[in-house]
């Protein structure tokens, strides 16, 4: 008799297979919807990881590009998700970081602010946007016990009604939806800058903030693993009555996560703003702070592993681009979501098989 | 007539009779070939540690659970219990150990709730009449018109009895019916339990207070691990300490935990106590009163016990003191500093140490590992912490003394806590909350649901800091307990101190009236 039976504890290896389950079953029932729109699923994929991964160095700077602020907000999901705060909002944070940064480069500092000075002010600034967005669902959970899913979720849509006010009135240029061009200081670095010395970089998009993200992954791998403060998160996510009962101050961790939080998304913002639009617009993001909540739970909030999904999912965004513009990343990225969901909940029960008499016996 | 009578007469079928009995869970043989008999008419005590599959067999009696094997007998017939209303139908009945009351209800309201019969009018003044009646012939006298939430434990303990009984019941399962009330209460309830019998019902008891057992039940079946290793045995002439081997496996003598020879307690000191508590009041989760001034001190050197049937503000007491919960009024004294707006930290770097009530709730996070859970104190002090730092390596350092020193059973110290036996994560928060070399500890419910030799390694624990200096406070519904280690016992009734005895043999009769509100001089 086979029966299936709730596991006590899943072990650490199965708990990593989940998420590569998960891709797996996700593009078997893409190709299966590919099919039925009369693609031949092969041809695409194959055609997504050419020009997603394998198609030599323009490829691989592009998906680069699409990494780091996937990545960035990746980490933001993370970090707030070992603390057990649900902050689906990075998408809005980065909107508030963009908007910030944009305000500093074009409309406060000189524009013949020398190039660090800029892009250091431009960063805090857009750090201390988005983490003071992620503040109020962080306050408003701390002291009040406001759920903050829903708080974090509604403020995306205020975020870019924010942003949408800025660019349409005060700092259109000339009447069109987006601001003057950033001046060169505020823009970030990137290889194809240094294609005089080196030709072979010329025309590679890929800018500072790529560094900055990387960066940004070992600094969250220290802190959540070698401080006292990272212990007192994780503790906190692990079981919130032991982390007060450890004398971790739960109100004042609740909120320092949510800003750590949303100024990661907020360094996002400003790091597509000043490295790839050079302005505020409209519709600057496909969504990274959304789609950053699967890679962090796909990297299963391992910063690392954050690093390595977020170039897979950057890939994805530049080689579905290629077949596609809009259809099949966003319906792979959904399909990926299910799958992963049904994985999660497949390694928590085992199929056992039983023989012998006692299994007659049972019915 | 005689009360449980210990041979079951050839003749008549057994009540029940389970032969075999096979049951798997995950990774565990909870009964591994069982047999059971229960004889017509007796009182039968069903013994053994936490998961022996007491409760397991039980619940396969009662239809709760499906057998992976095995044959039961229901009065001589070969029957099939897929569900509880299977059970009933046989006349056997389960009076679990957390009730299942609609508080908002009457207490006839309760016992007719579920029930198949009448399909559409439901006379509720004949149900009543036919309850009273009946709790009146078994000696568990309740008011039918009575809310269930203004009944005391006791009483509800007893409409769940009625409830089963007004279902048809002939075979009752009590599953550790005496856990939850005071002294006197447990006599009423064997009073009425040996009537029953008398008349004709078979009863069984799941306990783990031997003495109790003892003294009721004619016969006692004891397992360990899923095996039966005493199966009907007469329990006249048995002796406490047999049946502690056998609920142990059968191996040699068992170190019970037993009442030591006591040092002469010194005076307590004039000065400052080491805790004090003045007119302390706290509300519950909801907002009504859980403490109404309680004062109370504790010394150095001296372990204070707290008896109480559950909820009367012990939980509170104990988050009061610990700092989770906020005081409404009054005052928390360590070492004579007071500590009532200190947060949980301040209190900890004040000497306090705290082994709470919840072990895996409050005192571990079971999805982090051994080490990690170990870390819980030490996180906030050097060698482990410096600045902003954490050192792992003195962390492991220090997990693996503390695992070693309190023999704390386990496969990796990177395995995860929630994979310990139950004995064995107390052990690791003793172990944790000792190293800090607390002034004061405060510990609640050290012992519940603990086996006996998880037990004896609590009591070590609490003696050994009594001696090195520390002040006690015991929070315990546990009577032995108290009775073992406390050198003085208060009783906490409705959020108020309701007396205090000195330790050592406890006069459970008084215990037992100001656990249950009766005002000194007034009870029998």
């Amino acid at each position: 008799m086979i029966r299936v039976e709730r596991r006590t504890h899943v072990p650490r290896w199965l708990s990593w297979l989940a998420p590569l389950a998960g891709v797996l079953l996700a593009l078997v029932v893409g190709s299966a919807i590919l099919a039925l729109a009369r693609i031949d699923p092969v041809e695409a994929y194959v055609a997504i990881a050419r020009a997603g991964y394998f198609g030599g160095a323009y490829a691989l700077s592009d998906t680069a590009v699409k990494a780091t602020p996937l990545l960035l907000c990746g980490l933001a999901c993370a970090v707030a998700f070992r603390a057990n705060l649900w902050n689906v909002g990075a998408e809005g944070q980065l909107f508030l970081g963009a908007w910030a940064a944009t305000g500093v480069a074009t409309f406060w500092l000189p524009e013949d602010t020398a190039r660090p000075l800029m892009l250091a002010v431009m960063a805090a600034a857009a750090m201390a946007a988005g983490g003071a967005w992620a503040a109020v669902p962080g306050v408003l959970r701390a002291r009040w016990r406001v759920n903050e899913i829903i708080s974090s979720l509604m403020l995306v849509y205020v975020a870019v009604r924010w942003n949408n006010y800025w660019i349409y009135g005060p700092w259109s240029d000339r009447g069109f939806q987006l601001t003057p061009r950033f001046p060169k200081t505020a823009w970030l670095p990137r290889l194809s800058d240094l294609a005089g010395e080196v030709s072979a970089f010329s025309g590679l998009t890929v800018h500072l903030g790529l560094v900055i993200a990387l960066a940004a992954a070992a600094g969250i791998w220290v802190l959540l693993g070698r401080t006292g403060w990272g212990y007192g998160v994780r503790l906190l996510g692990a079981n919130e009555r032991a982390a007060r009962y450890a004398g971790v101050p739960i109100r004042r961790r609740i909120v320092s996560v949510m800003v750590l939080s949303g100024a990661l998304a907020g360094l996002a913002g400003m790091c597509e703003v000043a490295g790839v639009v050079h302005r505020l617009q409209e519709k600057f993001s496909p969504g990274y702070g959304f789609t950053a909540i699967l890679v962090a739970w796909l990297a299963r909030l391992n910063p690392w592993a954050v690093v390595v999904v977020a170039f897979l999912a950057g890939g994805l965004l530049v080689g579905g681009r290629e077949v596609q513009p809009a259809g099949i990343p966003l319906m792979l990225q959904g399909v990926v979501l299910f799958s992963l969901l049904a994985c999660e909940a497949a390694i928590r029960y085992r199929i056992v098989v039983e023989r012998g008499p006692a299994a007659e016996e049972a019915r | 007539m005689t009360t449980a009578d210990p041979a079951p007469t050839a003749t008549a079928p057994a009540a029940v009779a389970m032969r075999g009995i096979v049951r798997r869970f995950p990774g565990v043989l909870a009964l591994d070939r069982v047999d059971f008999e229960l004889a017509a008419g007796e009182v039968h005590a069903l013994l053994g540690e936490n998961g022996a599959g007491k409760s397991t067999l039980m619940k396969v009696l009662a239809g709760m659970l499906a057998p992976h094997g095995g044959e039961i007998r229901v009065d001589g017939q070969p029957a099939r219990l897929r569900s509880p209303r299977d059970a009933i139908a046989r006349g056997v009945g389960m009076v679990h150990q957390h009730f299942m009351l609609v508080p908002r209800l009457t207490v006839v309201e309760n016992v007719v709730l579920g029930l198949p019969r009448p399909r559409i009018l439901l006379d509720l003044p004949a149900a009543a009449r036919e309850l009273a009646a009946q709790g009146e012939e078994v000696g568990l006298g309740v008011d039918p018109a009575a809310r269930v939430s203004d009944l005391s434990v006791g009483e509800c303990q007893r409409v769940e009895i009625l409830k089963v009984l007004y279902r048809g019941a002939r075979i009752l399962l009590l599953d550790e019916p005496t856990a939850v009330l005071a002294p006197g209460e447990v006599e009423e309830l064997f009073v009425a339990l040996r009537r029953m019998a008398a008349g004709g019902r078979s009863i069984v008891l799941i306990s783990h207070k031997l003495d109790e057992v003892l003294a009721i039940a004619g016969r006692c079946t004891v397992l360990h691990r899923g095996r039966c290793t005493a199966s009907g045995e007469p329990t006249a002439g048995t002796r406490a300490a047999d049946v502690a081997r056998w609920m142990m496996g059968g191996e040699g003598d068992v170190p019970l935990a037993t009442a030591p020879d006591r040092p002469a307690r010194r005076k307590p000191s004039a000065g400052t106590a080491a805790l004090e508590l003045v007119d302390v009041e706290a509300r519950r989760d909801d907002g009504t009163p859980a403490l109404r001034g309680v004062s109370l001190r504790v010394d150095a050197g001296e372990v204070v016990g707290v008896a109480g049937v559950s909820g009367n503000g012990q939980a509170e007491l104990a988050e009061v003191i610990a700092g989770l919960r906020p005081t409404t009024g009054g005052q928390v004294l360590l070492a004579g500093e007071e500590v009532g707006r200190c947060s949980v930290a301040e209190r900890l770097d004040g000497g306090l140490a705290y082994v709470p009530e919840d072990r895996g709730g409050v005192g571990s996070a079971p999805g982090l590992s051994l080490v990690d859970n170990l870390t819980l104190r030490s996180f906030r002090r050097p060698p482990v912490r410096r600045g902003p730092w954490l050192d792992w390596r003195a962390a492991r350092k220090e997990a693996g003394h503390c695992l070693t020193d309190h023999d704390v059973v386990h496969a990796d110290p990177r395995q995860v806590a929630g994979q310990l036996s139950g004995g064995n994560l107390q052990k690791l928060i003793f172990g944790r909350e000792l190293a800090e070399e607390p002034r004061i500890l405060v510990a609640a419910q050290p012992s519940r649901g603990l086996d006996l030799l998880a037990t004896a390694a609590v009591d070590r624990r609490v003696r050994a800091e009594r001696d090195r200096g520390t002040a006690v406070l015991l929070i315990s519904e546990d009577l032995d307990e108290l009775e073992r280690l406390a050198d003085r016992v208060v009783v906490l009734y409705t959020g108020r101190i309701a007396g205090e005895l000195p330790g050592g043999s406890l006069d459970r009769a008084r215990l037992g009236r100001w656990m249950t509100g009766v005002a000194a001089g007034e009870g029998p």
